[in-house]
C-alpha cells in the first residue's frame, strides 16, 4: 500500500534536510511542474478528484480554476496550517516532520493559480511546526527553489510563514484573510469568493496543508495513479487519526475511504481492555457523532453522508463507555461558546445558551423543557442563520447527540443527577 | 515582577517593529508579529507599550487593541514566568484532562486564569494542541507534554520549579 504523503518520515522523527528530501526524490515534482503549463497542472489535479482534506471537501481542482484568467496581481496562494479543530493533529506532523514537503507543494500550488506570493498561516502553538518550516524555507531559497526566476523558468514566488495569535475562528478561510491583512479576525460575508477578491481585495486561494501536500505526488505521478489509491470515487490516500481510550492511538495514512471499523479494529487495535466503544466523532468536534450501527462506513466524503455525519478532518474521537455523553457535549458546547468571534447573534449568544443549559443538565438541575430548547437551538443555529460555518459546525454533534443519547438526556433530567458522575473529576 | 510596564520600549525593539512594518505589504500586517516581539521581551503587552506599537505600525490604539484582546495567546496583563497551556478540548477532556488540572490546583494553588503569588507560574487552558494520540496534552511556553498522569505532571512541574 502507498503512502505518498508519510514516505519520507523518519524514525526518529526529524524532517529531512534539503540533502536529504533530494536524495529521496525531493523538488523532482517542482521541475518537471515548471516545464508544465499551469493550467495543465489545475487540469490534472481536478482530474485526480482531490478534495479538500482540511474539513470543507470542496475539489481543489475547481478552486483553483475559480482564479479568473484576467485576475488582477498580485495574487496570493494561503496555506492554511491553522489546525485548531479538536481532536485533529493531521497537519502537525506534516508540517514538523515532511516541512520541505510542504514548501514544495506552495511552489507548484502557487506556480499553477500563476500566484507571486503565498503565505502559510501556522498556530502559534506549533512552535516546532514553524521552526521546520523556516529552515526548511532558508534552504529552499539558497536552493533557487523561492525566489526570483525559479530554476530559470522566469517564475517568482515570495514565502511568508504567519505565526498565528490564536483563536479557532483564524481556520475560517476568509477570517484567515482578515487576520493576515492584521486586523480583527472575523470572517467575511460572501460573495466574492476569496478567488475573485481575497488578501488585500486580490485573488487568493486558501488550501489546508494536507491538501496540498498531495499535489506534488499527482504532478510527478499523475491523476490515474491518485484516483487508484483510494478506495472510493475521489483520488488519493487520506490521514487518518485515532484518538480516545484506543490501544493504539495515532495517525494512519490509509486509502481514502477506509472502512471506520478498519481504522478502530485494525489500526488503531480496537479499545483498551474494559473499556467499549460507544459512538465516535469521526472528523473533529465539528461533526456529528456516528454510532457502533455504522462502524462499517468508508471513510470517504459521500459515504460519511450516508450516515448521517461528514468526513471533516478524517482524525476520529472514540466515546467510551465510562464516559457521559452529555458531559462530552457540554465539554465541546463550552469550546464553540468560547471561541465564537461574537460578531453575529444566534453564534453569540445561543451557544452560551446551549452551554449553560448542558452543565445544567450534566449537574442535575435540568428540566424536561431544556431538552426542547437544546433541539431550538440546533434548528436555529443550523446552516443559513450565521455568518459562518463555526454555529451550524457546533450544532453537528448537539442535534445528533440529542437523537442518539435520548435515553441519556432524560436520565439527567429525571434521576436529577449524571450517571457518570463518580468517574468525572479525576485522571479517568 | 520584571515588566518595567512603565518604561518606554527599548530602542532596539522600536527599530525591530518598525522595519517589520516597512517590510510588511501593508504595514499594520505586521501587528501580531509586533506584539509578540513586545511580549516575548516584557511578557505582556502593557497599555503604554500597545500604544507606542500603534504609533510606529500606523494604527489607531484602539485598532490594535481590537486585535490583540481578540487573540487568546496574545496577554494583555502580566502572566507568571512560565504559563501553562492545559488542553481542554473533547480528547483530553475524555482522556482525563481534570486530574491534571485538579493536581496543578493542588500543588500550584491557581486554578486557570490564575497566577501563582510567587509570579512563577500561569495556568491557561487552551484548545486542542494537535496532541491528541498522547492526550491529555499541555505546554509550558514552548515546550509540549502528553500523555500526562500524576507522576509525569509532577516531574513536569519540577523542571520549572
Amino acid at each position: 500500500m502507498e503512502k505518498p504523503l508519510t514516505a519520507m518520515l523518519q524514525p526518529d522523527g526529524q524532517p529531512l534536510d534539503m540533502a536529504g528530501y533530494e536524495r529521496a526524490g525531493g523538488y523532482q515534482a517542482l521541475r518537471k511542474a515548471l516545464t508544465m503549463q499551469p493550467e495543465a497542472i489545475t487540469a490534472e489535479v481536478k482530474r485526480s478528484k482531490l478534495r479538500g482534506r482540511g474539513g470543507g471537501g470542496f475539489s481543489t481542482g475547481r478552486k483553483w480554476e475559480a482564479v479568473p484568467h484576467d485576475a488582477p496581481r498580485p495574487r496570493y496562494l494561503v496555506v492554511n496550517a491553522d489546525e485548531m479543530e479538536p481532536g485533529s493533529f493531521k497537519d502537525r506532523l506534516l508540517l514538523e516532520q515532511t516541512p520541505h514537503q510542504m514548501i514544495e507543494s506552495v511552489i507548484i500550488s502557487a506556480f499553477a493559480i500563476q500566484a507571486e506570493i503565498a503565505y502559510i498561516f501556522v498556530r502559534a502553538e506549533y512552535v516546532r511546526s514553524l521552526s521546520a518550516l523556516a529552515r526548511a524555507l532558508a534552504e529552499a531559497q539558497a536552493r533557487g527553489y523561492v525566489g526570483a526566476d525559479i530554476l530559470g523558468s522566469g517564475f517568482a514566488l515570495t514565502i511568508h510563514v504567519h505565526a498565528s495569535g490564536g483563536r479557532y475562528i483564524c481556520g475560517e478561510s476568509s477570517a484567515l484573510l482578515t487576520a493576515l491583512e492584521g486586523r480583527r479576525p472575523l470572517p467575511r460575508s460572501r460573495p466574492p469568493r476569496s478567488a475573485q477578491s481575497g488578501l488585500w481585495g486580490k485573488p487568493s486561494v486558501v488550501n489546508n496543508v494536507e491538501t496540498l501536500c498531495c499535489v506534488p505526488h499527482i504532478v510527478e505521478r499523475g491523476a490515474d495513479w491518485f484516483l487508484g489509491l483510494s478506495r472510493c470515487a475521489d483520488g488519493g490516500t487520506k490521514l487518518f487519526g485515532m484518538s480516545g481510550r484506543v490501544k493504539r492511538p495515532g495517525l494512519y495514512e490509509l486509502p481514502l475511504g477506509t472502512p471506520l471499523i478498519e481504522i478502530l479494529e485494525e489500526h488503531a487495535a480496537g479499545m483498551q481492555d474494559g473499556y467499549q466503544c460507544r459512538a465516535v466523532l469521526p472528523g473533529g468536534a465539528s461533526t456529528a457523532f456516528v454510532m457502533r450501527e455504522d462502524f462499517y462506513v468508508a471513510m470517504d466524503y459521500d459515504a460519511v453522508k450516508t450516515v448521517g455525519s461528514g468526513l471533516g478532518t478524517g482524525n476520529v474521537m472514540a466515546l467510551d463507555d465510562r464516559r457521559c455523553p452529555i458531559g462530552l457535549l457540554r465539554n465541546l458546547e463550552h469550546f464553540f461558546a468560547q471561541e465564537s468571534c461574537g460578531w453575529c447573534t444566534p453564534c453569540r449568544d445561543g451557544l452560551p445558551w446551549v452551554e449553560r443549559i448542558l452543565a445544567a443538565i450534566e449537574a442535575g438541575e435540568g428540566e424536561p423543557e431544556d431538552i426542547e430548547t437544546l433541539a431550538r437551538h440546533v434548528d436555529f443555529l443550523g446552516p443559513d442563520f450565521t455568518f459562518c460555518d463555526l454555529a451550524p459546525g457546533a450544532m453537528q454533534p448537539l442535534g445528533s447527540g440529542l437523537k442518539y443519547f435520548r435515553a441519556e438526556f432524560e436520565q439527567h433530567v429525571n434521576e436529577k443527577r449524571c450517571p457518570w458522575h463518580e468517574s468525572a473529576g479525576g485522571w479517568a | 515582577m520584571l515588566t518595567a510596564e512603565a518604561e518606554p520600549l527599548d530602542a532596539a525593539l522600536r527599530a525591530q517593529i518598525a522595519d517589520l512594518a516597512q517590510h510588511a505589504e501593508f504595514s499594520r500586517a505586521a501587528c501580531t508579529d509586533a506584539l509578540k516581539l513586545v511580549q516575548k521581551r516584557y511578557g505582556y503587552v502593557s497599555d503604554r507599550h500597545l500604544d507606542e506599537v500603534a504609533a510606529l505600525i500606523g494604527m489607531t490604539p484602539a485598532e490594535l487593541d481590537g486585535v490583540a484582546t481578540f487573540y487568546n495567546l496574545i496577554f494583555r496583563r502580566p502572566v507568571g514566568r512560565h504559563v501553562i497551556l492545559l488542553c481542554d478540548s473533547n480528547v483530553c477532556w475524555v482522556m482525563g484532562e481534570a486530574g491534571a488540572r485538579a493536581q496543578i490546583r493542588e500543588r500550584l494553588g491557581i486554578l486557570p486564569g490564575e497566577t501563582t503569588a510567587d509570579g512563577r507560574f500561569t495556568l491557561l487552558p487552551i484548545v486542542c494542541l494537535g496532541h491528541c494520540d498522547h492526550a491529555p496534552a499541555m505546554m509550558v511556553d514552548d515546550d509540549q507534554y502528553g500523555d500526562l498522569n500524576p507522576e509525569r505532571l509532577e516531574a513536569i512541574l519540577d523542571r520549572y520549579a
